[in-house]
């Protein structure tokens, strides 16, 4: 029996400033939980739970409003695991991710890795739009295969618009069923996790970072508006996350020393 | 009305149009060891082909449809996250603008020279090129997707002295997979420019990047 | 020379001799020859000899690139904007003759980047004697060879020896030590070119470039008359 639910968090600065809740709902296997923030400025909410298993045919979707000056971090407890439908004929199970980020307002997405289980079938998209002033800051990680295992199909799609415009489009699909070549030397080359970090602030209008690699295989690249996009290849989810992780911190620092100046 | 000849002067390698200088991520990838045979090469070309060339088939459709060249311009940056390869598309769009004015001017191609005087993305020049050349949308799309592995090909018999007669195996046993990703692409084409494919590469955008900051290299890009 | 035909709109032809404002647009000169003949050394000369009094850049198209454009630039002839170095996809001749539209590009970025210019020199990479450069391309091209390439090159011909608009033999002081009859080579040179000029230049000794610079400043002059 596939499951069909939709999360909802919508977020708004309460003019003391901090940010408030108006809406925080959970449905079926998406759990959401007000969690305690390391940052008193940013509100922060969990997924946990059995979000951690879509399987095949669900039809899971997350919805995240934050208002206007609002400043909210989004995050996950545990990997999501795609996994198999039961039967021959079960169809790919889909996630749809649907972001808006008002003037002002800040909203970091940093959910746990998706891992591609072997004979799983996932369909992951993530819309973002935001305003002019909004900042964003998203991290995206596909692993292909549990430990040892051979990957499912896995296909992604990020949309940024910005003020209405398109800011960052990516599609990628991995994995059998996935368009021929995906694993080989212009695509993944063997690698077994794959992840995005992007950054959009204002701030950087005028003062883009240049280009630079991270490592044989991972490359921080400017956009042709005030963003930044770090994408990085890995043997394992462990070490991508390092890679992005550093390159986080980093990107935040110059965000704030850009903000202040 | 027909006008294979005119897609074959088009998509001809002697086309002045620069591409002979740029290897398509290929001299990165055999520098990196990726590429060391025809197999390599065939699979480095399947994912080239099932993204970048989707992608830019796609965009060269919709110019060709007669989509807003301005649009779909900004709809390329957004598909093309490294700066070395939305540098290489300017730069080889403008290299082409200046072929297709000497070959087929038409007031079209000459506004958008104007409005991008550096360069629009190639993709957009190619299929305003091909309208221009009275072509269909599927005749730039299949153009785009030639392209996007002979170029590799081509780099690489120069760079791992590859047999230059299975290279060109290789050209051929891809050709229905081309046909099949030039049709997709004419097809979402037809239903505007938020329908476009966005299939990326992460090794081609990575690599693109590290291959721009070479002090010596062969190939453009 | 080929500078009689205009074209309206931007950057449309390569041959044309005005630039889209309507202003003329610099001397373009190409440089080609074999490997190790000493073109590099020339351009290197030519740019001491003229920078003073006319405004030059340089476009470079080495097989791998930037060598020569490192040259030149560790030596100083110009200011370092006023070099630019073009990828050629391991085929030099292909850049400068049946594909020219990168070097177009960036002769024409030298000029709207650097300003006003009188001249551009074209180096090709080092190739063969068929190498030639397009005339959507250049407006005159040099074919340099040296005494220490053999003394038959002249008699053998070859595009490059038989049409270029000026021959430079170089290396004249090496004559001696490698065996190369000077008189001879300027036999068979007249005999496969005509009228066409052919000058011999050692630029190891003082002012080694000037039968080179003479005739580049003949060529501006025509080209500004």
């Amino acid at each position: 029996m596939s499951v069909t639910a939709t999360a909802r968090i919508t977020a708004v600065a309460d003019g003391r400033g901090s940010t408030a809740l108006p809406v925080l709902e959970s449905e079926g296997p998406l759990a959401l939980r007000r969690t305690r923030s390391p940052d008193p400025a940013y509100t922060r909410v969990t997924v946990v739970g059995a979000m951690s298993a879509p399987l095949g045919g669900d039809r899971l979707a997350v919805e995240v409003l934050a208002g206007d000056g609002a400043r909210l971090t989004v995050d996950s407890a545990a990997a999501t695991v795609a996994l198999p439908g039961a039967g021959p004929d079960a169809v790919p199970a889909s996630y749809d991710v649907r972001l808006r980020v008002g003037e002002g307002a800040e909203l970091h997405w940093l959910p746990e890795q998706i891992v591609s289980a072997y004979g799983s079938e996932l369909d992951l998209t993530t819309r973002a739009d935001l305003a002019a002033t909004a900042r964003l800051v998203l991290r995206e990680e596909q692993v292909l295969g549990r430990h040892g295992e051979r990957t499912g199909r896995l296909s992604t799609r990020l949309t940024v618009r910005r003020a209405g415009r398109p800011l960052l489009d990516q599609q990628l699909a991995y994995g059998p069923g996935a368009p021929g070549g995906w694993d080989g030397a212009a695509v993944l080359g063997g690698h077994r996790a794959v992840g995005q970090l992007l950054v959009v602030d204002p701030a950087f209008e005028d003062a883009l970072p240049p280009p630079r690699l991270l490592g044989p295989c991972a490359a921080l690249t400017p956009l042709a508006g005030p963003a930044v996009l770090v994408t990085a290849l890995a043997a394992d989810a462990r070490l991508l996350r390092a890679v992005l992780d550093e390159a986080l911190e980093g990107l935040l620092k110059e965000t704030t020393a850009l903000q202040e100046a | 009305m027909t006008t294979r000849a005119a897609l074959l002067v088009l998509a001809d390698g002697r086309f002045p149009a620069g591409g002979h200088a740029h290897s398509g991520g290929a001299e990165p990838a055999v520098k990196a060891g990726r590429i060391r045979d025809a197999r390599d090469l065939e699979e480095f070309c399947l994912g080239r082909l099932h993204t970048t060339g989707l992608t830019s088939a796609a965009l060269a459709a919709a110019a060709a449809q007669g989509l807003d060249p301005l649009a779909l311009d900004e709809a390329a940056d957004a598909r093309t996250p490294s700066p070395a390869l939305r540098n290489a598309a300017r730069r080889l769009g403008r290299q082409l603008m200046r072929a297709a004015r000497a070959t087929w001017p038409s007031p079209e191609l000459a506004a958008l020279a104007e409005a991008r005087p550096r360069g629009a993305h190639q993709p957009v020049v190619l299929g305003l090129t091909a309208r221009s050349a009275g072509l269909e949308p599927a005749d730039a799309a299949h153009c785009v997707v030639y392209e996007t592995v002979s170029g590799p090909a081509t780099a690489v018999v120069r760079l791992l002295s590859l047999d230059p007669f299975e290279a060109s195996a290789v050209l051929a046993r891809l050709a229905p997979a081309l046909d099949r990703v030039a049709g997709q692409a004419a097809e979402a084409a037809r239903h505007g420019i938020d329908a476009l494919p966005a299939a990326s590469a992460p090794l081609l955008d990575i690599s693109a990047e590290a291959h721009a900051a070479w002090p010596v290299r062969l190939f453009a890009s | 020379m080929h500078l009689d035909h205009t074209h309206t709109g931007p950057a449309a032809v390569s041959a044309d001799s005005a630039r889209p404002d309507g202003t003329r647009r610099a001397l373009r000169i190409g440089l080609g020859g074999p490997v190790g003949s000493g073109k590099t050394a020339t351009v290197a000369a030519l740019c001491r000899a003229l920078r003073d009094r006319i405004a030059i850049a340089v476009v470079t198209n080495d097989i791998y690139t930037r060598e020569d454009a490192a040259f030149l630039l560790r030596n100083a002839v110009l200011p370092p904007e006023r070099i630019q170095a073009v990828e050629t996809g391991a085929c030099p001749h292909t850049a400068i003759r049946d594909d020219i539209s990168a070097n177009l590009e960036a002769v024409e970025d030298l000029e709207d980047s650097v300003g006003p210019l009188d001249l551009i020199l074209v180096e090709s990479g080092g190739d063969n004697l068929t190498a030639t450069f397009s005339k959507g391309l250049v407006d005159a091209q040099v074919f340099v060879i040296d005494v220490a390439g053999g003394d038959d090159i002249p008699r053998k011909g070859g595009p490059g020896v038989t049409t270029a608009d000026l021959l430079v033999v170089n290396k004249t002081d090496l004559a001696p030590y490698v065996g190369s009859d000077l008189g001879r080579m300027a036999r068979d040179a007249a005999a496969q070119r005509g009228d066409l000029p052919v000058v011999f230049t050692s630029l190891t000794g003082a002012d080694g470039v000037a039968p080179v610079a003479d005739w580049v400043r003949e060529r501006l002059a025509d080209w500004t008359a």
